[in-house]
């Protein structure tokens, strides 16, 4: 949405496309205010936000929106296979613009399948855009700023929450998430593990085991809790299918996610034309997926030939904007990755 | 503690406090934002200059000279990491002011379970002020008094 | 299971709809996915995989763990299929048939 607005406020058409019924993808599950600054529109709701974009999509003649559209394949003459509302057809673009997201991780343990064992995200479809409570009393897995923020929504929706655990020795998301969550009774158990999720048709419970600083399990420190619904957030996998499609060169850099596009800082992959911007490019917080957006949509229009003058400054202030969001010590992370993706230093693949 | 358990030590508190002097003269701001993330609304929206920010990377700094305690940043910060003190009621209470988002929202003269930074019930607090204007947007902030040696300890009511 | 009250959301409240899993009547609201009416119902199990029992997890429409018959048609991601009244939904075990109708 941001890369659309970006590209056609310097002037150029933009077709939009996703295979949800309304535009907004993860954001309208955020019920929390965003961090960052107030051109992110910083402490403002994630559900605010979605609906801020959808109206300025709506008012913008540039822009054409195809809701319930799946993009099926993108081929080397940018040649885009599409199916609308059921029907197959495809078009043709000058410039193309990737920011499929990305996708719950899974997590390795015994019943890993039961029904019950769901994702954050799904937890999060499920309370906030249909109103429907996930479980009664349910274990999270992940204390990173989703595994927080969940928990938090979880308890807004009158949802006990009997435990987050953590694998790693430390709190992975931001503190004052953590502590947002403590106050309210919810413990935090870091270097702490699933290990086998229990029930026969659904989960009814959860073994918990302590970790070593290897990330072993510790022998003997099993017990078990009661719980109905075991929730996952251990991360994000960058759905990038569609990327492979234009043959654009990916690299694997864990600190950004897997294996995202190498590009430049025009958010331009190695494929001449075809730029990424957010999860899919690299597994990051929305305030910079929405910056990295704007980037790409003026970079495109850019190329095109057909962009107002203004689009090289515009430009040239977004990537300072996403620059001065990745300089401090929360940023560190993405740096090292970019760093890494830049210098080759990655796995190809 | 704080990476390990949320729960931010009474000396990561105290180190946050006034001067003895500005805390006996009225109500001030706590600013218990630990870590450094690229935020700032605690800024903007603060309407007398009193917080500020090197760059939007660092911790937020409060001059109490200049902080009115209007609560303004209670419901701004994402984080809800701000809370207004006043230690000038006396009668061994103190008032505390902090964001609320979960249901159910008291009423002025309620009396309530304060809860401590792990969430434990440690004393009664007597809710004196729930402000749900509209544009605090869905955040209500809520004024208790508690007793004075609960100062650190209450960041939330049930 | 469905949450009336929430200190930030407010929940439309949908046109109410009848519709069938496994032939026991349910009611949901039109639009909402199969899988949240269901959920709504209590329903967690939606299909058997390998013997096993298995629910949704993405609700994105990504993972396949949902795939459940709905009016005859096998493999219907029920995490984005839209629930319109009058539905027969079942539970699918195994891969599901390319014959309409058919058994897996």
């Amino acid at each position: 949405m941001s890369a659309a607005l970006a590209a056609a406020a310097v002037g150029v058409r933009v077709t939009l496309m996703d295979r949800w019924s309304e535009l907004g993808g993860q954001l309208i599950k955020q019920t929390h205010r965003f961090f960052g600054s107030e051109r992110e529109r910083a402490g403002t709701r994630g559900i605010d936000i979605v609906q801020e974009l959808r109206d300025e999509i709506a008012a913008n003649p540039l822009i054409e929106v195809k809701c319930n559209t799946d993009v099926l394949g993108i081929y080397s003459d940018r040649v885009i296979a599409f199916e609308e509302n059921g029907k197959f057809t495809r078009m043709t673009a000058d410039k193309i613009i990737i920011s499929t997201g990305a996708a719950e991780k899974m997590l390795l343990f015994e019943n890993n399948d039961l029904p019950g064992v769901y994702g954050a995200g799904a937890v999060q479809t499920l309370m906030n855009v249909y109103g429907i409570q996930p479980g009664n009393r349910v274990l999270m897995i992940g204390a990173g700023n989703i595994g927080l923020i969940v928990t938090y929504q979880l308890l807004q929706a009158g949802v006990e929450v009997a435990a987050i655990v953590e694998a790693a020795p430390r709190i992975g998301g931001y503190k004052v998430h953590a502590s947002k969550v403590r106050r309210l009774g919810v413990p935090i158990m870091t270097k702490t593990t699933v290990k086998t999720a229990l029930g026969d048709r659904f989960v009814t419970g959860a073994v918990l085991a302590d970790m070593d600083d290897s990330f072993q399990l510790v022998p003997g420190t099993e017990r078990e809790i009661e719980v109905d619904t075991i929730c996952l957030s251990v991360g994000l996998n960058p759905l990038s299918e569609l990327i492979t499609h234009t043959r654009a060169e990916m690299r694997y850099v864990p600190q950004l996610g897997g294996f995202i596009p190498v590009r430049d800082d025009n958010m331009e992959t190695t494929s001449p034309g075809v730029y990424v911007a957010g999860d899919v490019s690299c597994i990051e917080e929305a305030s910079a997926a929405m910056i990295e957006g704007s980037i790409a949509g003026v970079s495109a229009a850019i190329a095109t030939g057909m962009h107002r003058p203004e689009a090289l400054d515009m430009r040239d202030e977004f990537v300072d904007q996403l620059r001065i969001l990745r300089s401090g010590d929360t940023g560190k992370k993405i740096r090292d990755g970019l760093k890494m993706l830049n210098q080759g230093r990655a796995v190809n693949c | 503690m704080l990476e390990r358990t949320g729960i931010a030590t009474r000396d990561m508190f105290e180190a946050l406090l006034p001067s003895e002097e500005r805390r006996k003269k009225g109500a001030y701001v706590v600013m218990e934002c630990y870590e450094k993330i690229p935020c700032n609304p605690c800024v903007t929206s603060c309407a007398f200059g009193a917080v500020t920010m090197e760059n939007i990377n660092e911790l937020p700094d409060c001059d109490a000279d200049k902080c009115t305690a209007c609560g303004k940043c209670v419901s701004r910060c994402p984080g809800l990491a701000c809370f207004v003190i006043d230690e000038t009621v006396g009668d061994g209470k103190v008032k505390i002011t902090f964001p609320h988002e979960m249901l159910p929202i008291p009423k002025a003269g309620d009396t309530v379970d304060a809860l401590g930074r792990d969430g434990a019930v440690v004393g009664k607090a007597e809710v004196l002020k729930v402000n749900t204007a509209k544009n605090l947007d869905r955040t209500a902030v809520i004024t208790v008094l508690v007793d004075e040696n609960l100062l650190y300890d209450v960041r939330s009511i049930r | 299971m469905r949450i009336v009250e929430h200190p930030v959301l407010t929940f439309g409240t949908g046109k109410e709809v009848a519709f069938t899993f496994e032939d026991k009547k349910m009611a949901g609201l039109e639009g909402e996915p199969i899988a949240a009416a269901l959920h709504a119902n209590g329903v967690r199990e939606l299909r058997e995989h390998h013997g096993r029992p298995r629910g949704f997890f993405c609700a994105i429409g990504n993972c396949s763990s949902c795939l459940m018959e709905v009016d005859g048609v096998p493999n219907v991601r029920v995490c984005v299929e839209p629930l319109k009244g009058g539905m027969v939904v079942k539970l699918q075990k195994g891969n599901g048939s390319l014959m309409l109708g058919g058994k897996a």
